[in-house]
């Protein structure tokens, strides 16, 4: 019964493959041999990593075949000045590793109204993009696809998605010399079409403002926003309801010291999207650094509430209270 | 009035309707035969609207792994590739399919699976940050209509429940609903009464048994008046990202009820406690007075073990 009731799934590392110079795809397949659970176009997993005294908590979108359930496959980009989490999968993970990883959840799903699908990837935000399209592929629905990338040697899976969706697939160079324009492409699109956007913040919001701009309805607008966890200097926190003090590190967000310290508020996405882990500020010093897209401009002013995941306090003396 | 009785869909006790995802009863192939025939006279009660065909899959894909690893010697799936087999010994059926393509099955695949599981199916759509009731099948309901509530949203189906918007109970049970996890599906009991043992009590049929209800006599309550409990279950469902929301109606005579005396004492209770917009709204209103008397006998103000089951 383990595919459809269960928490986490204990998987081991059976290959890591190199795909770009800054790339790697790991391939996980389950402890006991059994399936993993079914996923789709857009799901992604959370990977436990523990590195040193901390678990360090991941989101990565899944790829790998949506209909092979023996195994799942991410795809890591090393981002050398991170926090550590792309690097500890890059230099601390070794084939046969065992880790823990989540079930699949999916914050960008396929809307299944639409009468075609427009699907746009920016650099590793290919990663969620390569399983819808599959998930389309195989349910026969109509989509166009674009890979926008610095370099054709920087695009990960390049002749792999455009042998297998041929016509359907575009590949943009942007950099200093090739300004491509993703307006043109979002203005000429048939009524009923739904957008699908996920890659660099400044990608992402050009979609958003070229759609709202065009009167494009909200609910075919959609984006995949991973945001990795704020740095910052350290500052300490109250957990009130848990009765806990614990210190946030520089490297760490403020929901990992929280689990540090043995409380376990819930969670999603961690990259401040969701809104699953928002949480009740009851008194703070210095400033609220917020970071998410989830709270609205008046709810961050007001000062009650912060998404822990990505969020900061700073300034002076920087002390929060939360209700936890 | 109202509680907030949701909790995982864990298994609690071995033989109880909580042991596995989806309860197989004795009642099995007649509540099946049941459903055929309520089909047959209006086949509306399965409705489906075309965009929730991968979320019809889902829901055959989940009973068919559950059904098979819960109850091997009734339910074996086989795979090979896409090449599906399905053994229903219950039923005598043994069919082969390719998952994923329509064609090759009897029905579209939400109806050909419910046509096997017993309880009421609602397939629920995700999106622009609420749920619709785009697919269903339904034909052992508690007067309720897919046929009406078809492409409605979660608040506008949930519109007739008295007092319960204004307390805020939707916008609190949609929130939760929205977040619920493939691998941990969430259940909650919910519950009204019927007269006689009869599992479509629909708007439909309302001039078959909305009368029976003018039956009841402080003699015949024992016999006539059901307990109607429904055993609500929430699924994610992976492929569609939709919701499953299964409600399976067990039905208990308040004979038999009150063989547990803990549980004529607490019906008792809660009958005789219950709001006046509750008593209409649940449609107890020309009964209820003659069963909260009748239960009385088994309420002598003692206290009660924690939990529903027996002691």
């Amino acid at each position: 019964m383990k595919n459809i009731v269960g928490n986490k799934i204990n998987a081991i590392v059976e290959s890591i493959t190199p795909v770009t110079e800054s790339i790697k795809r790991f391939k996980f397949i389950p402890e006991d041999g059994g399936e993993m659970p079914v996923f789709a176009g857009g799901a992604h997993i959370v990977v436990e990593m523990p590195d040193g005294d901390i678990i360090r908590r991941n989101p990565y979108s899944l790829m790998g075949n949506i209909d092979d359930r023996s195994s799942y496959s991410i795809s890591v980009l090393q981002v050398k000045e991170g926090r550590g989490g792309s690097n500890y999968m890059h230099n601390n993970v070794k084939e046969g590793d065992k880790l823990t990883i989540s079930y699949p959840v999916n914050l960008f799903a396929l809307g299944w109204k639409a009468h075609k699908h427009l699907l746009i990837a920016g650099g590793i935000g290919i990663t969620p993009i390569i399983s819808q399209a599959q998930t389309l592929m195989q349910r026969m629905l109509p989509f166009e696809m674009h890979y926008i990338a610095r370099s054709e040697e920087k695009a990960a899976y390049l002749n792999e998605l455009s042998q297998l969706y041929g016509k359907r697939f575009h590949f943009h160079v942007r950099n200093k010399n090739s300004r491509w324009s993703v307006d043109p492409l979002l203005l000429n699109q048939p009524v009923g079409t739904h957008v699908y956007a996920c890659g660099p913040e400044k990608l992402m919001n050009n979609v958003v403002d070229t759609c709202t701009q065009a009167g494009w309805d909200k609910s075919t607008v959609h984006i995949e926003r991973f945001l990795a966890p704020a740095s910052g200097k350290p500052y300490t926190i109250e957990l009130k309801e848990s009765q806990k003090h614990i210190t946030v590190r520089k490297n760490q967000s403020m929901l990992e010291a929280i689990e540090q310290a043995g409380v376990n508020p819930p969670y999603l996405c961690r990259g401040g999207a969701c809104g699953q882990c928002e949480t009740q500020v009851v008194s703070f010093s210095g400033t609220l650094s917020h970071h998410d897209h989830f709270l609205s401009d008046e709810e961050k002013a007001s000062g009650k509430k912060i998404m822990p995941c990505v969020s900061r306090v700073e300034g002076d003396n920087p002390h929060i209270v939360l209700e936890r | 009035m109202y509680a907030v009785n949701l909790e995982p869909h864990t298994p609690v006790k071995k033989g109880s309707v909580f042991e596995f995802p989806f309860d197989v009863d004795e009642h099995y192939v007649s509540e099946m035969k049941d459903r055929a025939l309520v089909l047959d006279e209006d086949p509306l009660r399965c409705q489906s609207l075309p965009h929730m065909e991968a979320a019809g899959w889902d829901t055959l894909e989940l009973i068919m792994e559950s059904k098979a690893a819960a109850y091997p010697e009734h339910f074996s799936l086989s795979k090979d590739g896409d090449k599906w087999r399905w053994i229903n010994r219950p039923m005598g059926i043994d069919d082969t399919f390719i998952f994923g393509n329509t064609s090759t099955l009897p029905y579209g695949p939400m109806e050909y699976i419910t046509r096997q599981a017993q309880g009421d199916f609602a397939v629920l759509d995700q999106r622009d940050g609420n749920l619709w009731m785009d697919a269903g099948i339904v034909t052992t309901q508690a007067d309720w209509s897919l046929d009406f509530d078809i492409g409605m949203n979660f608040f506008e189906w949930h519109a007739p429940v008295p007092l319960a918007h204004e307390l805020g109970i939707f916008k609190r049970a949609l929130k939760f609903l929205l977040n619920v996890q493939h691998g941990k599906p969430a259940r909650r009991l919910n519950w009204t009464m019927t007269i006689n043992p009869r599992l479509d009590t629909s708007p439909e049929n309302y001039h078959k048994w909305g009368k029976d209800r003018l039956t009841v006599t402080p003699e015949n309550v024992g016999e006539k008046v059901y307990l109607r409990v429904e055993l609500q279950t929430f699924w994610r469902l992976p492929r569609s990202n939709g919701l499953l929301f299964p409600i399976r109606c067990y039905l208990i005579s308040m004979e038999e009820l009150s063989s547990i005396p803990k549980w004529g004492c607490r019906l008792h209770r809660v009958l005789g406690s219950l709001p006046q917009e509750l008593r209409d709204y649940k449609g107890l209103t020309s009964y209820i007075d003659d069963t909260v008397a009748w239960l009385s006998k088994f309420d002598q103000g003692q206290e009660t073990s924690p939990g529903t089951f027996p002691d």
